[in-house]
């Protein structure tokens, strides 16, 4: 209704700059262009590749989990939408031969610029010996078996002993567990690189402890993948403590209920004492306190060391915990060590020059409730004219692609619900020949979707030859090689 | 073959982008019964007039919906109810899932995994716990996905894993808001 009323009044189509093309840049446009199918979408991306997380978060034995991006592909078939690969905003590229430009010049050459550049930096625990070789974070980890360009020379130790140890208890730990201990023949049917499964299939890693600070009932993973780890064919799971569930299971709510009924079931493989057997556990109750090395190699981890904590309400899921009085240490042996305590978003570094504010405590873009970029309340609060932000720089680094999903579409809509006033300021916006005419740009090195479409169709072929979905290729210059 | 490169062919179509929305429509009423409810005279009068549209999916890959038109006399109904609560009374072949269903009638249910149980955003409640007992029951890979969907309730179930059954004939389900889940889904 509003689109058609719009159409009446105006004879501007509002331009919209999307900054990111993970699933919050594409559902933001696909909510968009849905309702209002006469807007014009400019959808930069730093890498040329797109969908952030979905191609470089999202583990390997997910893929239907990437099954979104047949939608993606078809937002891209829409006639008014442009990709922009290759091609970062705000910020430098961080690879050579990438593209830059200023978010000051696209604010000026679009009606609407959307935030949905995610969360790309990791958080650090700040304990000591996070410098030692052997402690990665996961953010790193997974990129490297996911193929991010900025990850893939990462060479994780795998192959120097058979303990790890994962500190945090979300999602992604226990996507870092089971690639750690699934068979690399199944991996390697996967779109896992070559470079990872090699040193995959080295790892000598097989006793893998995933631990938390709090308890069963306070972890952040869900059900789906605690099921997985527990399927997984000759893995065993190290039985859990009955003392930290309640006595009668049905007293909790329905989530916690079933994700407890798994933990204690268990794995049906028994842990072995023969060499070579796998097994995980959920280690609950420790805080880190610092990552050690041993004599014979002083720059390598070789174990870690906890604290014992206590809950102060065991069976509430928002309990806190402070450390056993008088205080408890243990110490897990550990060749390598993930740290997997959350993503973190940052800053574009032009937010200064333009003046947007940035709550750094919870590293998010400051928005109202539907998505529109405010001042501080010490600023007034009042909502910037024609800002907005979606996905994990809006909500932060939590929930799925389900939940960046709706949130998006609320971005979506404020968009819509904004366009007649934003356009009707009645001025043109240049959009991309905008940019192009006040920014130094070499534009043949800016990615189409074309492009993007010649680059997927080369990774399949070369996955063919190898028996697999894809072999991504891990490297922009080699991405951008297939273009010229 | 693998459930994703299943799925990849399944494509389901995006279900705001109707390929020929006056086609869409013309079939909407005439599966239905007897004259065409209120509802369904708006839905088809606002979408009618936007030619744009046709552009856009003329180059889309697949047309949305896997499902045949059922044969006379074969007819199964299902009512979705959208969120703006407007009815959509649809015939249908036994074995249909309700996600295929939905999308072929352009109602608003995303399927973001193409029907693989692995997103929850083809969650629909039914309405009447009478339907709900006639299905299977949901497995363990379905619950889970439940635990994740925002607003759950007793009867609800993923649309993509509900397939009609002459049971279920005169079932309505409800499509509930997509917004953000604040729930068990954090991804730290
Ligand atoms: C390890 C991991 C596994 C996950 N597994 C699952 C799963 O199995 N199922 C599930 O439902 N969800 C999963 N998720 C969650 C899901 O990935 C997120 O909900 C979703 O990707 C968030 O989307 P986003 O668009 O906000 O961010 P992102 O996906 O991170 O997209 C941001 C994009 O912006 C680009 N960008 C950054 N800076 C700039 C710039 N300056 N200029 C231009 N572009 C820029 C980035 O390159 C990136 O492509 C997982 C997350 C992680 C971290
Ligand atoms: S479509 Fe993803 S769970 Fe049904």
């Amino acid at each position: 209704m509003l689109a058609l009323a719009w159409q009446r009044t105006n004879n501007t189509p509002p331009r919209i700059a999307i900054i990111g093309s993970g699933p919050a840049g594409f559902y933001t446009a696909h909510r968009t262009l849905t309702r209002l199918p006469t807007s014009h979408i400019d959808m930069y991306e730093a890498l040329p590749v797109p969908f952030g997380l979905v191609r470089f978060g999202v583990a390997p034995d997910h893929p239907e989990v990437k099954n979104c991006q047949d939608t993606f592909t078809k937002v891209a078939s829409h006639p008014n939408f442009t990709f922009l690969g290759n091609v970062s905003v705000g910020n430098p590229s961080d690879h050579d031969h990438g593209v830059g430009v200023s978010l000051g010049s696209v604010m000026r050459n679009y009606h609407a610029v959307v935030f949905a550049y995610g969360a790309s930096r990791d958080r650090k625990l700040g304990v000591r010996g996070e410098g030692l070789k052997g402690v990665y974070s996961a953010r790193e980890f997974v990129g490297w078996y996911n193929g991010l360009p900025a990850c893939a020379g990462l060479e994780p130790e795998l192959g120097r002993g058979e303990e790890a140890v994962v500190v945090g208890q979300g999602n992604v730990a226990l996507d870092v567990a089971r690639i750690l201990l699934s068979d690399v023949d199944v991996l390697a049917k996967l779109d896992v690189p070559e470079h990872a499964l090699a040193r995959l299939a080295e790892s000598k890693v097989r006793r893998v402890h995933v631990v938390g600070r709090r308890g069963p009932l306070q972890a952040a993973f869900s059900t789906k993948e605690a099921r997985e780890l527990m399927r997984l064919e000759g893995l065993a799971f190290h039985p859990l403590d009955k003392g930290l569930f309640p006595e009668d299971l049905k007293t909790l709510p329905r989530a916690s209920r079933r994700l407890s009924e798994i933990l204690l079931k268990g794995s049906p493989t028994p842990v072995s004492t023969t060499p070579g057997g796998k097994s995980w556990s959920l280690d609950f109750l420790l805080s880190p306190s610092a990552f050690l090395s041993s004599p014979d190699s002083p720059d390598h981890l070789s174990s870690t060391t906890f604290t014992r904590n206590t809950l102060t309400s065991p069976f509430s899921p928002t309990s806190s915990v402070e450390p056993l009085n008088p205080p408890e240490t243990i110490t897990i042996p550990s060749s390598i060590a993930f740290r997997s305590i959350g993503y973190k978003a940052a800053p574009l570094q032009d937010f200064q020059t333009v003046g947007i504010p940035f709550d750094e405590g919870r590293g998010v873009v400051k928005h109202d409730p539907a998505g529109r970029v405010q001042h501080t309340p010490q600023d007034g609060g009042k909502v910037f004219q024609g800002l907005y932000c979606t996905g994990w720089v809006k909500t932060g680094p939590t929930g799925v692609i389900a939940s960046t999903m709706g949130d998006a579409f609320a971005t979506g809509d404020a968009i819509v619900e904004d366009a007649e006033r934003l356009s009707n300021e009645g001025r043109i916006k240049g959009g991309w020949e905008g940019v192009l005419a006040e920014e130094n740009v070499a534009r043949e090195r800016v990615v189409s979707w074309e492009d993007w479409n010649r680059i997927d169709g080369a990774e399949k072929e070369r996955g063919r030859e190898l028996g697999k979905e894809r072999e991504k290729m891990v490297q922009t210059e080699e991405m951008l090689e297939v273009l010229r | 073959m693998s459930a994703f490169r299943l799925c990849a062919q399944r494509l389901p179509g995006l279900r705001s982008f109707p390929k020929q929305p006056a086609s869409a429509i013309t079939q909407k009423l005439a599966v239905s019964p007897s004259p065409p409810s209120r509802a369904q005279l708006l839905n088809a009068a606002r979408l009618s007039p936007r030619p744009q549209l046709r552009a856009f999916s003329a180059s889309a890959r697949v047309s949305h919906g896997h499902v045949d038109p059922p044969k006379p006399g074969e007819e199964l109904y299902v009512t979705f109810v959208d969120k703006e609560g407007e009815e959509h009374k649809i015939a249908v072949n036994a074995g249909d899932n309700l996600l295929d269903v939905a999308q072929a009638h352009d109602l608003e249910m995303e399927g973001a995994c193409g029907g693989s149980c692995a997103c929850s955003t083809c969650h629909v409640i039914v309405t009447d716990q009478k339907y709900y007992d006639q299905m299977p029951e949901p497995d363990d890979d379905e619950n889970d996905m439940l635990d994740l969907a925002f607003g759950l309730t007793e009867t609800s179930r993923l649309g993509c894993q509900v397939k009609m059954t002459k049971e279920l004939d005169g079932m309505v389900v409800k499509l509930p808001s997509m917004t953000r889940n604040l729930q068990a889904s954090d991804f730290k």
